[in-house]
């Protein structure tokens, strides 16, 4: 038992959660803890569930079964509009017949708060997400990035303890949707309010979130940092999803490795060598021909055949290897070598990638 | 590989296909082609009749011999503003508003419910209804109304028969809206108005509804708006077109309309009946024609003052 002043306090709690349509189980029992401050994301396919239950937590769907708490108060049955969360939509939902100063003052409006005070707010909240001097506009006049930062000011005017992002930057071309993961990061760090933010892109999982919930077909199939995701993918479905990873199992896992089950190595690991090459004895290795490769500028994949059946994708980064160079591997016989600490055991959820 | 090579001998192109390519690389003179017909109707028929009718409202009757006399004057239109006439445009615009308004409170939960909740067969299904009045005659729709609405049909009946016989008596005691009977008072025709035009109120308002994205009405929720405040600032305002679009209609076919004054109503003149005495029986066309402008002048009134309260904003 750990003591509750050292835990950090719980900001969402979901226990054994489903959300049924008709026979369709967009989320079936999920259980599973978000702390206060954090930022969270649910990363995972479209029709994974992730979105579900964001719109569990804002209060748009009621769980079918479960009960869920909201800083520990359960909000099964209560609507958004008695809930302390705010969210930005996918679409960003910004009114249209309104100016972008009464699209963000619009939780103040409700709520009754004075005009100069409101407008003061709304200044202050233009200027955290760094478009001062817009209130007049209306959206349409409006880029996508700049619709998406007053969406952003909209949700947060309202100080909730909770914001929650329903793919926020998937609009966004990808220039503008790296300069705003950073941002968004920044301004959760400034505020310090919980973020919970439902994505499909790893990359931005991984670079934003302290911790991710990786959903597959209505259930979570794993919790952890970034790293742990990552490094040690607890299932196939995980390990296929989140980067690329070469899943083996069965006989030609056992050849590779002298144990049975299933085990993922990320595709980075494995190194390329000329087929006589004596590799450490603790080291896995095999041997094998390129029968693809693909030229993808910072770094090249390649496909191999296994000689005892199977395939391998391997990735290198083109420190000396030109676009001709590494085309021209196309057919070449090879050994793939690489440390066996890289192999990571995976739970055989039949899921696969 | 060899199938990837273009053919050497492409077949000979047809003439359309040739015919297709020119259009195809000459947008302009295909845009032209399409325009020039809506156009050509637009201008000389439909503007070209306007202008004609405008500009006989300016010539005027010879009171001796009767004939109408081709000179600008604005005889007419002081005979448009005598009393007698000021009460037909005022009673056809009471009745034309009246008519607007409870259009769009019966039309609105109606095309609300069709577009938020109702399913996919319920909806056609309400469609169908609303449309299908519309398949059939006007005329017949009218004077079916009048046997509905005569002293022996099923409305005098129905309230008979749940004894409140005297309800309507004192109804149709009422100055100004009552009558003989529903068939022959203003509350008879206002209530055939209401009917005959209502599917013109309701699928503008469905379609502005229909519109609306879901978000946005999720999104107000979200900042703590309940049901009432969402409806009031969100939905209310992004539908507000489609009313206007269906006050257009019903404001502007009620004003121009002479049957159902003709058939129900207790005989007093409405914009629409005047026209057509003083077209057809009297031969004064310039003041028929004056009194055609009086509504085109109101709907132009009306659009002014629409686009001011911001009713176009959210298009």
């Amino acid at each position: 038992m750990i003591a509750a002043s050292s835990a950090p306090s719980v900001a969402v709690r979901f226990s054994g959660v489903s959300r049924h349509f008709g026979a369709v189980k967009a989320l079936d029992n999920i259980s599973l803890d978000i702390y206060d401050g954090e930022f969270f994301s649910m990363l995972g396919p479209s029709g994974s569930g992730k979105t579900t239950c964001l719109r569990l937590i804002a209060g748009f769907e009621q769980p079918t079964a479960g009960s869920i708490l909201l800083n520990g108060r359960d909000v099964v049955g209560v609507p958004p509009y008695d809930r302390d969360v705010n969210t930005v939509f996918q679409d960003y939902a910004l009114f249209p017949h309104m100016t972008i100063g009464a699209n963000v003052g619009y939780g103040l409006m409700i709520k009754k708060v004075p005009k100069p005070q409101r407008e003061a707010r709304v200044a202050e909240m233009l200027e955290l997400v760094r478009l001062p001097g817009v209130a007049n506009r209306k959206p349409a006049q409006l880029s996508g990035g700049q619709r998406q930062r007053v969406a952003l000011a909209r949700a947060l005017i309202n100080q909730p303890r909770l914001l929650l992002l329903d793919e926020p930057l998937g609009a966004l071309d990808l220039k503008l949707r790296q300069e705003m993961q950073i941002e968004l990061k920044a301004i959760q760090q400034q505020v310090g309010i919980t973020f919970v933010y439902v994505t499909h892109d790893q990359e931005e999982a991984l670079t934003m979130s302290d911790r991710i919930a990786v959903f597959s077909q209505g259930k979570i199939e794993q919790i952890g940092t970034p790293a742990t995701i990552y490094e040690t993918p607890a299932t196939p479905f995980v390990a296929g999803f989140v980067g690329t990873s070469n899943v083996i199992s069965g006989e030609l896992a056992q050849r590779l490795t002298g144990q049975k089950g299933m085990f993922a190595v990320r595709p980075e690991k494995i190194k390329l060598c000329p087929p006589e090459t004596v590799a450490p004895e603790e080291s896995c290795q095999a041997l094998g021909v390129i029968r693809d490769v693909v030229y993808l500028g910072m770094h090249t994949r390649y496909l191999i055949d296994l000689d005892r059946n199977g395939d391998l994708v391997v990735i290198e980064q083109n420190l000396d290897a030109t676009s001709m160079s590494v085309l021209d591997a196309k057919g070449r016989r090879v050994k793939v070598v690489w440390a066996r600490e890289h192999n990571h055991a995976l739970i055989d959820t039949g899921g696969g990638a | 590989m060899t199938a990837l090579q273009p053919s050497p001998s492409a077949p000979p192109r047809s003439f359309l296909h040739r015919v297709g390519s020119y259009f195809y690389a000459h947008p302009n003179l295909t845009l032209a082609l399409m325009l020039l017909l809506p156009v050509v109707w637009l201008v000389v028929v439909y503007l070209g009749s306007i202008s004609a009718m405008m500009v006989q409202s300016f010539f005027y009757i010879d009171d001796f011999s009767g004939r109408i006399v081709r000179e600008f004057s604005l005889d007419t239109y002081q005979e448009l503003f005598t009393p007698s006439n000021i009460d037909i445009v005022l009673r056809t615009v009471g009745m034309a508003a009246a008519v607007t308004v409870v259009s769009a409170l019966i039309a609105f939960p109606l095309a609300y419910y069709m577009a938020r909740y109702a399913s996919y067969r319920v909806r056609g299904l309400l469609f169908l209804g609303v449309m299908l009045p519309l398949w059939s005659s006007y005329i017949v729709r009218v004077y079916a109304w009048k046997l509905i609405l005569a002293d022996e049909g099923i409305v005098t009946w129905f309230f008979n028969v749940l004894g409140a016989g005297g309800i309507l008596d004192a109804i149709l005691a009422i100055p100004a809206i009552g009558g003989r009977s529903l068939s022959f008072s203003f509350l008879g025709m206002f209530i055939v108005f209401v009917y005959i035009w209502l599917p013109f109120m309701i699928l503008p308002i469905n379609a502005a509804l229909e519109r609306v994205p879901k978000s946005l009405i999720e999104a107000s929720g979200d900042l703590g708006a309940k049901p009432r405040a969402t409806f009031m600032n969100v939905i209310l305002p992004l539908a507000f077109p489609g009313v206007i679009a269906g006050s257009i209609f019903t404001f502007s076919l009620t004003l121009g309309d002479y049957i159902i004054p003709q058939v129900i109503g207790n005989s007093s003149y409405f914009i629409g009946g005047v026209v057509y005495v003083h077209y057809g029986t009297s031969g004064n066309i310039p003041l028929a024609a004056a009194f055609t402008v009086v509504p085109i002048v109101i709907m132009i009134g009306y659009l002014l003052i629409a686009r001011r309260l911001g009713a176009f904003n959210a298009l």
